[in-house]
């Protein structure tokens, strides 16, 4: 990645104007902060139902300084795809689409809409912020929550895997595809940055991964630790997938490169109750997973 | 109220009728739109000036935007900070107190 920003080089300008609806400590938005900071104010934005549109606030009121449309929950993909097209005709080219949406409206009810648009190449960004569960309803699982987490819907821990939604976007062969972590406001700032400035005419997908403390039982003010310890344990990755190729980035590169230790992924799960249920055994079963993909990582790039 | 022309909610009158609102739903954009969120705080974070080395780590990790520079020093917006209290955790220097808020 190119040269790492400080706080001092992000635009002064605030989108989100303060007082929203969205919970204290919130880690969604500390992320939707920062991208649009980097989209700037010739964006327009598209959010179907989530924890976003409740951030955005009740007409006739709204929080975000921004052009934005409020969407059915399944539509996202193709609500953008028609904005771009409304905007095409109009001989606006410059104007930026961004879609942002919540992990159960894109892995799961939206994943159509996204897969259409992605597959005709729509001129977008598509950004799904990761809290893990459907947390605008009071916290039910989707195909985001992860193994053994608790919801609502999984009171003894979700039984499945997660979907790896970044590799499924990757794999429409789309040219920029990037993760994120909500903590890291200035890597993410860079990569929706990148994906305005370097890939624009064609589908950008970033999956930005957003702590929620109600849902995920810790105290707002941990926000950052929670968040940190996610990439410091290998469970949550950096990484950009430019025109096919991969690369780490950030922290998760730093640790394949021997340069930060990584820490224990028990330090994750035991800081949060949405773990509770999670037995020392199947923690260290996961320990194993992270420690062979690691493997892998050093085999490629260290 | 003039016909079909936009007013934010707080300036609009008790006996509007549903009928004078502009036939097209249009939110428009300001601060303190569900009120005034600093009345959530459970405690104040409060910045010691003269601990403070300006280093921004609160500035970027504020959820909420309220935390800015004027005249090259550092203030709250206390009418909407919510009091997460995430600032005073990652002052790197323990700048911020957390002072509980009485009514
Ligand atoms: C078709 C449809 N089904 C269900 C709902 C109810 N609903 C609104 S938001 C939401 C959960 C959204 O979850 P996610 O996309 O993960 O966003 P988050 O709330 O976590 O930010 C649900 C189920 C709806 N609005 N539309
Ligand atoms: S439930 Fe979670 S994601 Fe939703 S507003 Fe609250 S903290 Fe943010
Ligand atoms: S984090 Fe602490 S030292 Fe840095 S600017 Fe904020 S109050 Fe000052
Ligand atoms: S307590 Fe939270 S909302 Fe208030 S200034 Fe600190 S980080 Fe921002
Ligand atoms: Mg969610």
């Amino acid at each position: 990645m190119s040269k790492i920003l400080k706080p001092k080089d992000i635009p002064e300008e605030e989108f989100i104007l303060s007082g929203t609806r969205a919970c204290s400590g919130c880690g969604l938005s500390l992320a939707y902060r920062f991208a649009l900071k980097a989209l700037g104010k010739n964006t327009i934005i598209t959010v179907p139902a989530s924890c976003s549109t409740v951030l955005h606030g009740m007409y006739p009121c709204a929080a975000v300084n921004l052009p934005m449309l409020n969407t059915a929950f399944e539509s996202t993909g193709a609500s953008a795809s028609g904005i771009r097209a409304a905007l095409n005709i109009l001989g606006k080219k410059d104007i930026t689409v961004l879609a942002w949406a919540g992990d159960g409206g894109t892995t799961d009810i939206g994943i159509q809409s996204l897969s259409g648009a992605a597959e005709r190449g729509t001129d977008i960004i598509y950004a799904c912020y990761d809290n893990e569960a459907y947390m605008n309803t009071g916290t039910q699982r989707s195909g985001s929550t992860p193994f053994g987490a608790y919801t609502t819907t999984t009171p003894s821990g979700k039984k499945q895997r997660r979907k790896n939604m970044p590799k499924i976007m990757a794999a429409h062969g789309i040219p920029y595809v990037a993760t994120a972590n909500a903590v890291y406001p200035i890597d993410l700032f860079q990569k929706f940055r990148r994906a305005k400035d370097e890939f624009k005419g064609d589908t950008r997908y970033i999956h930005i991964f957003s702590p929620c403390p109600p849902g995920w039982g810790f105290e707002p003010q941990d926000l950052i630790k929670i968040g940190k310890l996610g990439t410091e344990t290998g469970i949550w990755d950096l990484y950009e997938i430019i025109n096919g190729k991969f690369t780490l980035n950030n922290i998760t590169m730093k640790i394949v490169q021997g340069k930060i230790k990584r820490k224990p992924v028990v330090d994750y799960f035991r800081a949060q109750k949405r773990f509770n249920t999670l037995s020392n055994n199947a923690i260290r079963r996961i320990q194993e997973e992270i420690d062979k993909k690691f493997q892998e990582y050093e085999n490629s790039f260290a | 109220m003039e016909k079909n022309k936009y007013k934010p909610w707080r300036s609009i009158p008790d006996d509007i009728r549903f009928e004078d609102l502009p036939t097209c739903p249009l939110a428009i954009s300001d601060k303190g739109s569900i009120g005034n969120t600093g009345e959530w705080r459970t405690f104040r974070p409060v910045i010691n000036k003269e601990k403070c080395t300006k280093c921004m780590t609160c500035w970027t990790y504020c959820p909420e935007g309220v935390i800015y520079e004027d005249n090259d020093e550092l203030f709250i917006d206390y009418t909407y900070c919510k009091g997460c209290l995430i600032c005073y955790s990652e002052c790197p220097v323990n700048a911020i107190e957390k002072v509980r808020e009485e009514i």
